[in-house]
């Protein structure tokens, strides 16, 4: 569909998810995607923030294109780690999908007033849940043009 | 019923239409702001062929977008709405300066918003992302390209992603 990025390099797609069994499919799902991507996983809020900022062992890490974001993380949080993307003034334009199994109608709330660019439920069922990231997949990485650094 | 418009659809004219399915689910309210009415006619025929209660309400500029978002002039009737299809070209008040309202509105700015434009200024998308436009889609030059991007984003908007 559209060109999502000159010269048509992977996607650079940045996974934060604090459940391993969750990443894991999650990252099939992807790996099997029509578009060609990188996925980033990192488990923890201050590790997505040390990701975006470059800093310790993320000094090399690419600016993502995508980020795909879980609420329910110990300590920082989602909606925290979603607070400190909008309010950068460089990384505010990366849109955040939110990937969360919480269906409460005040994280839906929250995450679109804290300008998460959209929120998807995780399906508990797997063959769901996978069909639920290939959606994510099929309208992020080919339909939408996503914004250049 | 649904009733098809003729074409071209004149400019300037709010056009709301009803597309009831045997489906049952909650009806969902689109706004498309469009100025060209080739394409707004293209986009009711692709949101029309998906197989949800839409109601959709075209307006052609961004005046009257606002008005019908905040429920007033002669929209007080209308019920809020679920998706916002938003062009970036648009008469006196342009794409970036109705998105900047609704994204500043403390009720208005959880609607999701797409900025559906022929523009290809990057420049452009990068501000829209920057005023926390949800997502921007560039209209396929192809009409049936166009049609199928149309119908992925009510398909997205509408099923998938979990709305306020």
């Amino acid at each position: 569909m559209s060109l999502l990025s000159p010269g048509g390099r992977p996607i650079e797609i940045l996974l934060v998810e604090d459940s391993p069994a969750e990443a894991d499919v999650t990252l099939s799902a992807l790996r099997d995607g029509r578009v060609r991507n990188h996925v980033h996983w990192v488990e923890h809020g201050e590790e997505a923030i040390a990701f975006l900022g470059r800093q310790g062992r993320h000094a090399a890490a690419p600016r993502p294109d995508l980020i795909l974001l879980d609420l329910e993380m110990p300590r920082m949080n989602g909606h925290q780690v979603l607070a400190v993307i909008k309010e950068h003034a460089d990384w505010k334009r990366i849109p955040v999908v939110i990937m969360t199994s919480s269906e409460s109608e005040k994280d839906i709330f929250l995450a679109y007033d804290r300008h998460a660019n959209c929120y998807v439920t995780k399906p508990l069922d797997m063959d769901k849940f996978i069909d639920a990231v290939r959606s994510i997949e099929d309208f992020w990485l080919s339909i939408v043009r996503l914004p250049a650094a | 019923m649904l009733t098809m418009m003729p074409r071209p659809l004149p400019v300037n004219l709010m056009r709301s239409m009803h597309m009831p399915t045997d489906r049952e689910t909650a009806m969902v309210e689109i706004l498309l702001v469009e100025d060209s009415p080739d394409d707004a006619n293209l986009m009711i025929e692709a949101l029309a062929g998906g197989c949800l209660n839409a109601h959709i309400t075209w307006v052609d500029n961004g005046d009257e977008a606002l008005d019908f978002l905040r429920r007033q002039g002669k929209y007080t009737a209308s019920g809020p709405a679920n998706l916002v299809l938003l062009d970036l070209i648009l008469p006196r008040k342009n794409g970036h300066e109705v998105l900047t309202d609704i994204k500043q509105d403390p009720i208005l700015r959880r609607i999701p918003i797409v900025i559906m434009t022929g523009t290809d200024n990057e420049e452009a998308f990068r501000m829209a992302y920057d005023l926390h436009a949800n997502c921007c889609v560039s209209k396929p030059a192809d009409q049936e390209e166009f049609v199928l991007a149309v119908k992925k984003i009510e398909t997205f908007w509408l099923r998938v992603a979990r709305r306020s």
